[in-house]
């Protein structure tokens, strides 16, 4: 050092008091743990969670929740309506409402999830691969992409899973849920990979990306230090919400008989099963709709929150 | 201080053309914006070269194919005689050693998701052999006292610092390697004016502490001057008048030159009823489209026949000390002279 | 513009100056705090003079300007206190109806960032005319041709060719001629140009100075010039208020400021402008950084900076002392400041 004595006024003006925007000086901040202390201070966030433990709980332990047994039958209380012996009342099979209901949780919640995660691996590759080598990777990818998106979901559903698992057919419980997710994933992908594309190529041409290239740092390093963690904000935000429109979309499934299927107990099958009884036993109907919509609706807002925590207009 | 003439970097007829394209799956060709177009210079061991021009004048340009971020049309850019348009793999990595950059806006050059040491440290990453492991943070820790920062902060976010602060984060991240080339480009343009002093200093003690050669990009002019051993010039992907300082400043011989002094406003009201400006018409013509002959003929007032036809090399033409690239060159004094 | 206001003043002018911003306070809450913008600014315009606004971002010089157009975003910011009178009536008292009309006509606005305030959807032409649609019910055709006829005055080549162009089709700089264009069609009596260069090349800076001079002349405008540069101060400014931490800490005649600064911060920029006759030297630098606005230093918002800093500097806020005639500083010590005078 030159001169000490300036730059010791220096540290000393530009020292951590002076930081601009800085309540308490002397703590590392990133920039997530910035979006948790907005994520805080909304109600949104907190009725979403609350109601994701929830679900959550219902789909790791439903025993917690109730001690019967899903699968049990009593043909002579078909239809029965909700009493304090069975809160929900009984299916048309003399099922209790309430047990299927929760353990329908399950189902759903490892579907929904897990569709999602196999979209955003086969989207997000797919999207950072066009974006970061872009030239003639990017123009196939993304006519392929548009080719998948150019099929209406249900009619490309319909098709695959009509050829794949017939309605006749009765495959097992495990094999037609890998089914449903695994198309639901290749319906789906498209999309994630726009986003993340579009994300990519945002962060790809910025400067720090440059500084680092101009340092010599490799294709690797810039992917995964510099561009990803500064795309994940809208690939985390859209997989939240398609958790949920996913959700939907195995219901959607099986209710037109060709998704999920007994012996697996969902909220879709459950509806499927009581559509034709909605005058004479609206309850058995009602109940799994009404716990579909609310979980849809959770992953939804859970995934406006984040939108809104991570959105940099609003910083 | 005299520039040594040993020369580290040399470039030569440096050409940059971006194709413009119609098309979208077959792409076809339909013109080229020509953004650097002939460039040549070379610059000296711990010599600062002056780099200004308007935007769109191509100057970022020729940072970016200087630093090899950019494959140039054609033309070589030799560092310690070495062409790094040509190295790739391994060789490219060993010559980014010796150059490195300051970008403009030190809101986007720093990865806002890393924290000031792996920004400041990530230089010893890729290049794992400068410094062992062990040592990198104690290095980091130097490097971040040496730009006038607290080594404390090595954990912080760059959001935690101000745009002057964050500027001293990217010069560290520059300095780590021990270049001896650093390309600055805008380096304060983005910062407050209290700000820009503090840089500039900064700027000017690290180039006398490790010998550094600076190619230094503004279009701020008196900053310029006041860095700078050498000044080029540049309008329209070209350069037009090249010298030093005092060459430049007080005896322009090009009449775009002449008319970027007077146009720049001085910070003293004395006299101003009195000054006499160049205000040139209209604005720089498209690089996708430039005028024949001498790029800047549309707008100069000195415009003959020659000039559309033949373009003007850029020599020492009599009348003048230093390279200028205009048939009619011819020295004035626009910012003293009444 | 009389008719407009005729109801609430007599006639014309009330004996003080065209625009006169008095004491005015403007606050935005935000998530992480109340930031005081604006503390305590007074300055004012007369018809054919430029005042120049000089300060660093958050030196709150554009907030008092959008205060003054009544465009400040209204949540997040808040007018606390003071005064905007124009023609001796106060601005801030007025219904938003009343307001509406004395922007564009008596008081209006040119920007930094043209490509940004003007709609990229419609034409500039059409964009022009719509002033005269909107302020004064003109017809269509009309207000076609006063448009072309504007676009001429600002000196844009084939207007009339160009008068169904769309913003992104012109450069920068006849962007800004654009926009003053329309700032200038309804002959306001004040016009505020906030940072109008900042975007453009030295050149067309020139260029865009030289036009807003000429319209000042021609048609006897206030002129309130914004800006960070201080050499487009020098070359076009009558008076100068230098803004620091939401506060005027110096006020003065042009060339009393460049002549002998009379605040440590004015001294300070001053003194930090590269200089032929000392190069190679290492420049004067203000050290520090400016204030942060959520929490602003106590006393003199520049006494961390400050190489005159004594201690009643950190307890007490400076008014700004008159030094003589319309010549005020904000410092304790302004005698010593001036004593000293300019490098």
């Amino acid at each position: 050092m030159s001169e000490p004595t300036a730059m010791q006024d220096l540290l000393k003006a530009e020292g951590p008091a002076a930081v601009p925007g800085l309540g308490r000086p002397d703590r590392a901040r990133s920039l997530w743990r910035d979006t948790w202390d907005i994520l805080r201070h909304r109600k949104i966030f907190w009725v979403s969670l609350v109601m994701l433990v929830a679900f959550l709980l219902m789909a790791a332990f439903p025993t917690l929740f109730t001690h019967k047994n899903p699968e049990y039958a009593t043909l002579a209380k078909s239809m029965e309506g909700p009493s304090a012996d069975a809160w929900f009342g009984y299916d048309l099979q003399g099922r209790d409402v309430f047990a299927r209901t929760i353990y329908g949780a399950r189902t759903s919640i490892i579907v929904g999830v897990l569709a999602t995660l196999l979209t955003v691996l086969l989207g997000g590759v797919a999207g950072v691969l066009a974006a970061y080598y872009s030239r003639w990777l990017d123009s196939v990818l993304s006519r392929v992409g548009e080719m998948f998106l150019g099929v209406p979901y249900v009619l490309g559903a319909i098709i695959i899973l009509g050829t794949v698992a017939p309605a006749q057919s009765s495959p097992d419980k495990v094999t037609i849920m890998a089914v449903v997710i695994v198309v639901l994933a290749v319906l789906g992908w498209p999309i994630l990979m726009r986003i993340a594309r579009s994300a990519v190529i945002q962060a790809k041409h910025q400067d720090y990306v440059q500084a680092a290239r101009a340092l010599g740092a490799g294709p690797g390093r810039i992917i995964f230090r510099h561009i990803l963690p500064n795309s994940l904000a809208p690939i985390l935000v859209y997989s939240t919400i398609t958790i949920g429109s996913y959700i939907g979309a195995e219901a959607t499934l099986s209710l037109l008989g060709i998704g999920l299927r007994a012996p697996v107990i969902s909220w879709g099958i459950a509806i499927a099963d009581h559509t034709s009884y909605i005058r004479t036993g609206a309850h058995a109907l009602f109940f799994p709709a009404a716990f579909l919509s609310l979980c849809v609706l959770t992953f939804v807002m859970l995934g406006e929150a984040v939108r809104d925590a991570l959105d940099p207009k609003l910083r | 201080m005299t520039a040594p003439a040993e020369s580290i970097l040399e470039v030569r007829d440096l050409v940059k053309h971006f194709p413009l394209t119609q098309g979208i799956v077959f792409k076809r060709q339909i013109g080229a914006i020509k953004a650097v177009d002939g460039v040549s210079f070379d610059l000296h061991r711990g010599e600062t070269l002056g780099l200004v021009g308007e935007s769109g004048c191509g100057k970022s340009t020729l940072a970016k194919l200087l630093m090899a971020l950019e494959r140039p049309t054609s033309g070589s850019v030799r560092v310690n005689g070495r062409d790094i348009t040509q190295a790739k793999g391994g060789e490219l990595k060993r010559m980014r050693r010796n150059i490195q950059m300051v970008m403009q806006d030190p809101y986007t050059s720093l990865n806002p998701r890393m924290t000031v040491g792996d920004i400041v440290g990530e230089p010893f990453e890729i290049h794992s052999d400068v410094v062992p492991k062990g040592g990198r943070r104690r290095k980091v820790q130097e490097l971040l006292e040496v730009v006038g920062l607290n080594p404390d902060h090595i954990n912080r976010y760059p959001h935690q610092f101000s745009g002057g602060q964050r500027q001293r984060i990217g010069i560290a991240r520059g300095l780590a390697l021990q270049p001896e080339i650093i390309i600055c480009d805008e380096p304060v343009s983005a910062l407050d004016v209290s700000i820009q002093a503090q840089v500039m200093n900064l700027l000017e003690r690290l180039q006398n502490e490790f010998n550094l050669a600076y190619i230094f990009i503004a279009h701020d002019l008196s900053v310029v001057r006041h860095i700078s051993d050498r000044v080029a010039v540049m309008y329209l992907g070209k350069i037009v008048e090249l010298g030093r300082d005092r060459e430049i400043y007080e005896r322009p011989t090009h009449p775009y030159t002449q008319a970027l002094l007077s146009a720049v406003p001085v910070p003293n009201p004395e006299g101003r009823e009195q000054r006499q400006r160049i205000i040139l018409q209209g604005d720089p013509p498209s690089p996708a489209n430039p005028p024949s002959g001498c790029h800047f003929r549309t707008r100069c007032w000195k415009a003959q026949d020659i000039c559309a036809q033949q373009e003007p090399l850029l020599e020492i033409r009599q009348g003048s000390d230093h390279p200028s690239a205009c048939h009619f060159a011819e020295a004035k004094d626009v910012v003293n002279a009444p | 513009m009389t008719e407009v206001l005729s109801e609430h003043v007599g006639s014309g002018s009330a004996g003080g100056a065209l625009l006169e911003v008095e004491d005015l306070h403007v606050e935005f809450r935000t998530r992480a705090g109340v930031a005081k913008a604006v503390n305590g600014v007074t300055y004012s315009v007369d018809a054919g003079r430029t005042l120049a606004v000089l300060g660093e971002s958050g030196s709150g010089k554009s907030v008092t300007a959008q205060t003054i157009m009544g465009i400040l975003d209204m949540p997040p910011g808040r007018i606390t206190g003071g005064e905007i009178r124009f023609r001796g009536v106060d601005l801030l008292k007025l219904p938003e109806d009343q307001r509406r009309k004395i922007r564009g006509e008596g008081i209006s606005m040119v920007f930094q960032d043209a490509l940004s305030a003007l709609n990229p959807v419609f034409p500039v032409g059409w964009q022009i005319a719509e002033m005269f649609r909107m302020h004064r019910g003109t017809s269509r055709s009309d207000a076609r041709k006063k448009a072309v006829e504007l676009m001429d005055r600002v000196r844009i080549p084939a207007a009339k060719e160009r008068v169904n162009d769309f913003p992104h089709q012109f450069s920068g700089g006849m962007r800004q001629r654009i926009m003053i264009a329309m700032a200038i069609a309804l002959d306001p009596e004040v016009l505020i140009a906030d940072e109008p260069t900042t975007a453009l090349d030295v050149t067309v800076q020139a260029q865009i100075m030289g036009l807003l001079a000429e319209l000042q002349r021609d048609s006897n405008m206030g002129l309130i010039l914004i800006t960070h540069d201080l050499g487009v101060v020098a070359d076009v400014a009558d008076e100068i208020a230098v803004m620091y931490g939401g506060r005027i800490v110096e006020k003065a005649p042009v060339h009393d400021l460049y002549r002998n600064p009379a605040h440590p911060y004015s001294k300070g920029l001053l003194e930090s402008i590269p200089r032929v006759d000392l190069k190679g030297q290492e420049l004067y630098a203000i050290k520090g950084m400016p204030p942060n606005l959520l929490e602003m230093p106590t006393g003199c918002a520049f006494h961390p900076r400050c190489p005159y800093r004594r201690d009643n500097c950190v307890t007490d806020v400076p008014p700004l002392y008159t030094i003589s005639g319309t010549r005020g500083s904000a410092c304790h010590y302004w005698r010593e400041v001036i004593d000293d005078g300019s490098r």
